[in-house]
């Protein structure tokens, strides 16, 4: 289908882009990468008055080394984050992460902060920025502000940016020492949503368990933590056994949705062998 | 130079392209994107056409207001279904030869009530598509939303809403078969095995989705219309009777068409409804379906259920099948070919490639309010196929026999044709032992075994899985001509030599993509005489090409090609009588070789066919007195002798299934085919693997999933999913060749072969895979859920 | 608000002005506008990879990229490729090999292809498959463009040797 008529605007600024998305209010919507949003209007499915495009604003883009963390910019292809020396070293998930984002033509155009910022449950970059304790940098007219990862995912396609802000940048921690990361999906097709997926974050220091995250995408309206299976791990080494008890403890800890590909149940299966798969070959088993 | 001495004239001639994998001659100009789709058309004040479609599966129209979409810039027309069927008459999908087939008329718009979600109520034309489809968002229907039969268990039941009540119940079609004595065979059978299985619904998904552009010159009431249908004749036919128009002025031309493997083979209201707009408004209008309105608008296929039983006795010898087969269509069936075609296949085919006598069927087709269905590659082939070998499969596992050694003890033998199957199929020559000769060669099968096994030691979970099956090939009449339908079976060619030796090709048969081209090419060029260069291939206009049936059942090479030699044949008679009236010699003593008249056996050149064209269009004054040269030759073919060129061929496939995740990782897959004279192998062996691969789709993937409401839930490109690149395996190709007498080529088709046995293999396969944990799977598509289900993993 | 736009765009290497309504599409101003009716439209969802063409050096959706972002860059359509014979040894591989049927897949997947030898050149048929992932082909079932990019590269790095 074609889109609902819209009228379009370029925003030279930032200040720009407050001042239209003030003035135009629910009828605007903001165009970075527009892979999700155009998919969208071309159903209909939405019909927005005004496109802000955002792609001329300068600044947005790049990934930055600030002391301890990567700060990857907004606007920042999908693209460069997957081919950039500093995220396969310092962000080793994300960049396991990336060629699992639907396919090159996409990656292309797609923004890092413009997938952070529709919030699909089913997408990678949000569990990632979860598992890995980003920090979300977020603009508005009347300031800037920086919200953690943890609080950062309000709801099903809801953030913590309010009407008329746009988020800037994302800074991810760089990986430490004694630290791994381990990323698992499966999809029906490479390229495709998750049935579930899994990003885990964990201290493991000589083959003990310390801290862990472990966040999972498409199991819920955001990614979602298990916290409490994490706890698990500490101070252990990994087992069959290890593995059997993280297993039963998602089936409780976690509430996945059905959809078309899984029901609850079956996420909730696929959720132990995802950590089986992902922290056994962590653990050099 | 290629000397053949097969007794076949045409395979025997000089230079002969036959057999060669010769490039196509229409690939580069795709290769550059300058193919013309229909969608590439543009003609003067040419608008565009969309339709409002019902969000209901099945509710009746109280009232349409168009007035607020009129008024919209732009919009040039909004047309309602009483508006519309002032100008054309309904059509019912019925045909005589499936006794008892009822279905209710159809008009391109419906005039009282949606039956299907997603069907077209509101016809607009606009300036642009975006301004039409603008125009009908605001089209305001009131609807009274009735029951919806979505279910075809339950679609006969006394307490189900009829859909149309003047037909009295939902069932479209009931066939009934009995063969030899399957009461006595049950007596005597040592095992009768039984398994249910089901197939999910799919549909097509060409790249290219359905399109026309309509162009009505009132003046001489002329309909041109440019449209990716497979067969521009019988589109010719229908329009002129729906619009009461006169045949010869009804014009139908197909450009390149970007795929269509049956789905652009029908006649479809949205695309009838497009012509009525071009007439209303004497402007071209061009209709292309989006990718939305495809998946509830394109035919879907494939909804059965069957439960099937095989008796066989301890010794390994089957004596009978029998099936319960219920499928699903939609609300009408479709015309002209219907929707009873799926389930006659269905029940004329189980069993195929085996020798027993014994058979029973039923085959209930029934209606539901969910999008039409009907005849999609390999058309019904995929469920028989998988029933039979699935039942064969289970059998031999029961028997503890090897399930290729329990076949091959019960294949017909290839020496015992011709023969009758069990149903009456007239078999002429089938070559199923040899195929599976070929395939455990190719396959290995010993080493596969034991690598399967040694990894299932180590929890590794593989599958080998077979599957035989026969393909109906190159219709005669009796597919659908005998039941008054006015699809042609017969093709015809057209053959003329230009001024300067060139040669004009005119053919009825159609080209989506197979190739098509290339093989009438390689034909023309043989039985003529000269290089494929030196030719013209005009297809795919009613006015420029002789009556024919276009592309369908695998035809084109086996029926088309067949004309094309015919035609060549004459045109280097008439030729080589203009030669030898030049030469004074005598034309038996003469040959076309390269394009060069010579002395048939030595070879000399005596004139080439350049000098004749100038002679004869230039100069007829030197030409001797009583001698006038004709250029121009026609012939027309149709199979006589056997009613359908059956193929046969065999499968296999080798995958591995993760018992944890459910998913399915397919290894490798290998067919061995059997097509008789195979005129480009190349191109034949790309239409198995495509064919394959769209099997493969149905076998793992692809599935129309509706809700109780008969709405479609995955009606998208991300919802229903296709096979893609990195799922899919190689696939390795052999051949074995058992030519056809029913013509001099011998050239059976091979478009449909791969679709047809390709999920069986991969359903055998996946049991092979789970047989060591009491699991099995007969319900297509195999998702990850069931895998996992089946297991008892969740 | 008005629901036009003006925009100057260089296809194919050359720069053309149009002023369109902004809902519109690359790939609809390449088709409708422009006439380049090589790049073609299969979903409108971003999913099928028909409507793939080559925008300032990289590949995009045309479906899913408006004209309008268009403005001030340089988009390479399979008729501007062809034209420059950048890909003649890929379309000459497809067309020896069949990796075409119906070719209504083909322009995107060239445009495809030319990107994955460009910047993963030794990719092995598996990296390949997943390269092209993005591009839906009904007709093939993908082998015989696997094989095609192989000969391709042959006949590139050995000049003279069979392929």
């Amino acid at each position: 289908m074609k889109p609902a008529p819209f009228a379009y605007v370029r925003a030279g600024s930032l200040d720009d882009a407050f001042a239209l998305l003030a003035e135009h209010g629910d009828d605007a919507r903001i165009l970075a990468g527009g892979q999700s949003l155009m998919a969208t209007l071309n159903m209909r499915l939405s019909a927005p008055e005004v496109l802000v495009d955002i792609n001329r604003i300068d600044g947005l883009a790049g990934i930055e080394e600030t002391g301890d963390a990567l700060r990857i910019g907004a606007m920042t292809r999908h693209v460069d984050v997957e081919e950039s020396p500093a995220v396969a070293t310092h962000a080793p998930l994300i960049a396991a992460a990336m060629d699992h984002i639907a396919h090159p033509a996409i990656r292309n155009r797609g923004t890092f902060g413009g997938s952070i910022a529709f919030a699909d449950p089913a997408a990678e970059l949000p569990a990632c920025a979860v598992a890995l304790g980003a920090t979300m940098h977020i603009a508005g007219k009347s300031g800037t502000r920086d919200v953690a990862a943890a609080d950062f995912f309000e709801g099903l396609y809801e953030t913590a940016i309010r009407p008329g802000e746009i988020l800037t940048a994302v800074s991810v921690p760089k990986i430490t020492a004694g630290w791994k990361s381990g990323f698992l999906e499966l999809a029906r097709r490479h390229g495709d949503y998750a049935i579930i997926g899994l990003c885990a974050h964990v201290d493991l220091d000589g083959g003990t368990f310390g801290d862990a995250n472990l966040v999972f995408f498409n199991a819920g309206d955001r990614p979602v933590s298990a916290p409490e299976t994490a706890a698990l791990l500490k101070g252990q080494t990994w087992s069959d056994d290890l593995a059997d008890r993280l297993a039963a403890s998602l089936k409780d800890e976690l509430d996945p949705p059905d959809d078309l590909n899984a029901d609850g149940p079956m996420r909730k299966h696929l959720a132990g062998v995802l950590v089986k798969r992902t922290l056994g070959p962590m653990a050099g088993e | 130079m290629n000397e053949q001495n097969t007794g076949r004239w045409i395979l025997d001639r000089p230079n002969s392209y036959i057999g060669r994998s010769v490039p196509r001659p229409n690939a580069p100009r795709l290769a550059e994107g300058r193919g013309t789709f229909v969608d590439d058309i543009d003609l003067k004040r040419m608008v565009h056409a969309t339709f409002v479609r019902s969000p209901y599966a099945h509710a009746r129209i109280k009232s349409i207001n168009v007035e607020a979409a009129r008024a919209l810039p732009g919009v040039v027309a909004v047309v309602t279904p009483q508006e519309l069927a002032k100008i054309h008459d309904p059509w019912v999908g019925v045909l005589t030869h499936l006794e008892g087939l009822k279905s209710a008329p159809q008009h391109a718009l419906p005039l009282e009530k949606a039956t299907w979600q997603g069907e077209a109520i509101v016809a607009i034309a606009a300036e642009t598509r975006a301004i039409a489809e603008d125009a009908a968002a605001l089209v305001d229907i009131d609807w009274e939303v009735l029951p919806v039969v979505a279910e075809a268990e339950t679609a006969t039941d006394d307490n189900t809403l009829v859909i149309h009540e003047e037909l009295g119940d939902n069932l479209a079609w009931q066939r009934k078969a009995d063969f030899g004595d399957i009461d006595a065979a049950y007596a005597d059978a040592d095992h009768i095995v039984e398994d249910t299985f089901v197939f999910g619904r799919h549909t097509g998904v060409c790249l290219e989705s359905r399109g026309l552009v309509s162009e009505f010159e009132p003046s001489e009431e002329q309909l041109t219309v440019w449209h990716n249908n497979q067969c521009p004749h019988m589109i010719q036919n229908i329009l002129a009777d729906k619009f009461r128009l006169e045949e010869h002025r009804v014009r139908v031309i197909t450009r390149d068409v970007g795929g269509s493997f049956g789905i652009k083979v029908h006649t479809y209201a949205d695309e009838i409804a497009t012509v009525g707009l071009s007439i209303l408004l004497k402007r071209p209008v061009k209709y292309i379906a989006d990718r939305l309105e495809s998946f509830v608008g394109d035919i879907h296929a494939r909804d059965h259920r069957v439960k099937g039983k095989i008796a066989v006795r301890n010794d390994g010898t089957i004596t009978a099948f029998e099936i319960d087969d219920l499928t699903g269509i939609g609300p009408y069936s479709m015309y002209p070919r219907t929707s009873g075609i799926e389930a006659n296949q269905v029940v004329n085919m189980i069993g195929g490639p085996y020798d027993f006598d014994n058979y029973r069927a039923v085959a209930n087709v029934v209606y539901q309010n969910k999008a039409m269905m009907c005849q999609y590659r390999a058309v019904g082939h995929p469920i028989k196929c998988a029933v039979t070998e699935g039942l064969v499969d289970k059998a031999a596992r029961t028997l503890g026999m090897d399930p290729v050694a329990f076949r091959q003890k019960n294949f017909h033998r290839d020496d015992s044709y011709p023969k009758k199957s069990a149903q009456g199929m007239p078999f002429e020559n089938l070559s199923h032992e040899e195929c599976m000769s070929k395939i455990l060669d190719a396959i290995d099968y010993d080493a596969l075994k034991s690598e399967r096994d040694a990894l299932r030691d180590k929890g590794v979970y593989r599958g080998i899985g077979f599957a035989s099956f026969i393909e109906v090939t190159n219709p005669s009449a009796m597919f659908y001509g005998v039941g008054g339908a006015r699809i042609s079976a017969q093709d015809g060619a057209t053959m003329r030599l230009d001024a300067k030796g060139n040669v004009f090709v005119s053919t009825g048969a159609t080209e989506q993509g197979q190739g098509m081209e290339a093989v009438i090419s390689q034909v023309a060029a043989t039985s003529v005489g000269v290089s494929p260069d030196r030719l013209k291939i005009i297809t795919g206009d009613t006015e420029h090409t002789p009556y024919g049936g276009g592309t369908w059942g695998s035809r084109a090479a086996g029926i088309g090609g067949e004309a094309v030699a015919q035609a060549g044949r004459q045109l280097r008679v008439q030729i080589l009588d203009a030669a030898a009236a030049m030469l004074q010699e005598d034309a038996a003593t003469l040959d076309i070789r390269n394009g060069v008249v010579v002395d048939s056996d030595t070879g000399n050149e005596r004139i080439g066919l350049d000098e004749i064209g100038r002679i004869c269009y230039y100069r007829p004054d030197t030409l001797p007195d009583g001698f006038q040269a004709e250029l121009v030759a026609t012939r027309h073919y149709v199979p006589r002798k056997f009613p359908f060129a059956f193929t046969n061929g065999v499968q296999a496939s080798y995958l591995e299934v993760d018992t944890e995740t459910g998913f399915i990782t397919l290894l490798n897959h290998w067919c061995v085919e059997d097509c008789g004279t195979v005129i480009n192998p190349l191109l034949v062996d790309e239409q198995i693997r495509g064919g394959v691969v769209q099997g493969l789709g149905g076998a793992l993937w692809e599935e129309c999933l509706y809700d109780d409401q008969g709405q479609m839930l995955n009606a998208n490109m991300a919802d229903y999913l296709v096979p893609m690149a990195a799922e899919l395996p190689d696939i390795d190709c052999g051949h074995a060749v058992s030519p056809t007498e029913d013509s001099d080529l011998g050239a059976k088709g091979a478009g449909e072969a791969g679709t047809c046995g390709a999920p069986a293999a991969v359903m055998n396969a996946l049991n092979d895979a789970l047989s060591p944990f009491d699991a099995r799977l007969t319900s297509m598509p195999f998702t990850p859920k069931k895998v996992l289900t089946a297991l008892g993993r969740i | 608000m008005d629901k036009h736009t003006d925009i100057t765009v260089t296809v194919n290497g050359e720069t053309v002005t149009r002023r369109i309504e902004a809902r519109t599409n690359l790939v609809d101003f390449l088709r409708y506008e422009l006439q380049l009716t090589g790049s073609h439209v299969g979903c409108e969802h971003g999913v099928c990879g028909a409507c793939t063409v080559r925008m300032d050096g990289r590949i995009v959706r045309g479906c899913l990229t408006l004209a309008a972002q268009a403005d001030g860059a340089e988009v390479w359509t399979i008729e501007g490729v062809s034209e420059t014979g950048e890909i003649r040894d890929l379309q000459d591989a497809f067309v020896e090999r069949n990796a075409l049927q119906c070719g209504f897949c083909t322009p995107g997947m060239l445009l495809t292809l030319a990107e994955l030898m460009d910047k993963h050149p030794d990719a092995g048929r598996d990296e390949i498959r997943e390269f092209i992932s993005g591009n839906f082909c009904r007709c093939t079932g993908y082998q015989a463009i696997v094989d095609a990019v192989e000969i391709a590269r042959g006949s590139k790095t050995e000049k003279g040797a069979a392929s």
